[in-house]
């Protein structure tokens, strides 16, 4: 009888005590990376790799989220805004809710897509294959050596691919609002400018740079910390790319709420 | 190691049963005492005494999970075990600050069973990783030694431009060679040299292997199943069992030593003392 009652709550203490160790190690991993960014040697190549790896190739992907995001943003606000005759406040929906939101996180749950992935199947296919043992005994730190690199890569990179997708969301709405909903170029441009102010283009790029490192961090974390062969480093990604999603998404909000809760 | 290593033999003399009297005289290259290791409840090293006189080629031998590959993580700094002393030259590098023990890893090469090289780097860099990193070398400088280092194991210069992806398995493993001589380390380690290869291509890297130790004047240990490969590169060995040497003598011996379990273990004998566990 005893054990009935017990064994959920033991398995909810066993379950906290494994959570409370996860994030206690994903941070001392993201304290030990960090620090290593600050002390030599550093290697500048790997970084360069990293930041062409993730600002270069996702552009593509990045670009395209975001110019059909914005078209579709247009739309929808017409649609909905047409009812209550508020047809002109579509330019200004459009660049706010981009260059706060949809801009930082769809291209940052693109990025978590390519870069956390394939972050995660590159380290841990190095861990798997003793890559990063055979690192350490060619005097190399691992985390100097793969880990820090594309943490400062992906967190540099992002508010960079950020604020192109922002343009090329206003862009889109812009394509839509004179194209097919019969703005006046000139007015739809004044109209996005005249309601944009500088926070909301930074608080875009801060978050952008912290959903950066989120990604690097968990797909690193969890490639460096993959075990069992193929079937560990699948597991990895996997676990890179939800992870990151989630975090992406919980950050938005805590980040929404220092920038602009009233 | 080689015929004419007489001095190594000098040195390493050999007993069954019992460390080397020259190496007890003089300070062991490594010497592992009371050495113990568990992952969870499986007790992996159970107390392991080990000493490897400068110089000398070491062999440890033992069946799957016996322990070989934890004893040379641990000596390598890549487990850390939990009691015991492993002293380099003297020194516990168990109680080294981190920086210290790092930089002993200079003086360290390994070869690893897969070869572990780095497929996201051509061949040359990978036999100069080490050169490399620490900023010891230009990269044209670098090239030139991997070069120089690849004719040591019997490749072209050509081989330097090639990922490893593209390289036979023997390929691989003199590529992975060439890497742990590079820096002229004083001591190396090889786990499994010849796993994988055809016993043409075994014999070939043994023999690389006994070259470049033996042009280094460097301490050699290797863990391995293959017998012969054993003979080749040892000129001591050691057998481990269930997490502690059993027994320490000469490589030649293998086969016909007087210990039963050596001699189960050298002949593949079925019956004897080693039985197999086949569930844990």
């Amino acid at each position: 009888m005893a054990a009935i009652l017990l064994d959920p709550l033991a398995a909810i203490g066993r379950a906290t005590l494994g959570a409370c160790r996860t994030v206690g190690g994903i941070a001392l991993f993201a304290l030990e990376a960090v620090s290593h960014l600050v002390r030599p040697p550093f290697y500048g190549r790997l970084f360069a790799r990293a930041f062409l790896e993730v600002a270069w190739f996702s552009l593509p992907v990045v670009a395209l989220t975001a110019v059909f995001t914005g078209m579709v943003l247009a739309l929808q606000s017409y649609t909905g805004f047409a009812r209550f005759n508020a047809q002109s406040a579509i330019a200004s929906v459009v660049v706010i809710s981009l260059v706060r939101e949809l801009g930082p996180v769809l291209a940052a749950l693109m990025v978590a897509g390519r870069i956390g992935a394939s972050f995660a199947a590159e380290i841990g296919t190095m861990r798997v294959t003793d890559q990063i043992d055979a690192l350490t005994t060619l005097s190399t730190n691992p985390m100097k050596y793969l880990v820090a690199p594309r943490l400062l890569a992906a967190t540099i990179a992002l508010p960079l691919l950020v604020l192109v997708a922002d343009v090329l969301g206003v862009m889109g709405g812009w394509l839509i609002g004179t194209l097919k909903l019969g703005f006046v170029s000139a007015a739809y441009l004044k109209s996005t400018f005249d309601y944009l102010e500088t926070d909301d283009v930074v608080s875009g790029l801060v978050k952008a740079a912290v959903f950066g490192f989120v990604i690097a961090l968990m797909g690193t974390w969890c490639g460096y910390n993959s075990r069992g062969g193929a079937q560990g480093v699948g597991g990895a990604t996997t676990s890179a790319v939800v992870a990151s999603s989630i975090l992406i998404l919980a950050l938005d909000y805590v980040l929404t709420e220092i920038f602009f809760a009233q | 190691m080689s015929p004419g290593s007489d001095d190594r033999r000098a040195q390493a003399e050999p007993s069954t049963g019992g460390l080397n009297r020259t190496a007890m005289a003089t300070t062991p290259k490594i010497r592992m005492r009371g050495v113990r290791k568990a992952f969870g409840g499986k007790q992996v090293l159970d107390g392991v005494d080990l000493d490897v006189a400068a110089g000398q080629g070491m062999v440890i031998l033992g069946g799957s999970g016996s322990g070989k590959s934890v004893t040379i993580k641990c000596i390598l700094g890549l487990i850390e075990p939990d009691e015991g002393v492993i002293e380099i030259d003297g020194v516990n590098v168990l109680k080294l600050p981190r920086r210290e023990r790092e930089a002993l890893g200079d003086r360290i090469g390994m070869l690893f069973q897969n070869g572990a090289l780095f497929d996201s780097l051509p061949v040359w860099e990978n036999v100069c990783f080490k050169l490399l990193a620490q900023n010891r070398i230009t990269r044209a400088k670098a090239r030139d030694r991997a070069v120089e280092v690849l004719a040591q194991v019997g490749l072209a210069a050509t081989v330097g431009d090639l990922s490893p992806a593209e390289l036979s398995g023997g390929m691989q493993k003199r590529v992975a060679l060439a890497r742990a001589i590079a820096a002229q380390p004083d001591i190396i380690f090889f786990d499994e040299p010849t796993t994988g290869l055809d016993p043409i291509m075994g014999a070939v890297i043994d023999g690389l292997i006994v070259d470049c130790v033996q042009r280094l004047g460097a301490t050699a240990v290797s863990i391995t199943h293959d017998m012969a490969s054993a003979r080749r590169i040892g000129e001591t060995a050691a057998m481990i069992y269930k997490g502690r040497i059993v027994w320490t003598g000469p490589a030649a011996s293998l086969g016909h030593s007087g210990n039963a379990m050596v001699d189960q273990f050298a002949n593949g004998e079925r019956d004897g003392p080693i039985q197999m566990e086949l569930r844990r």
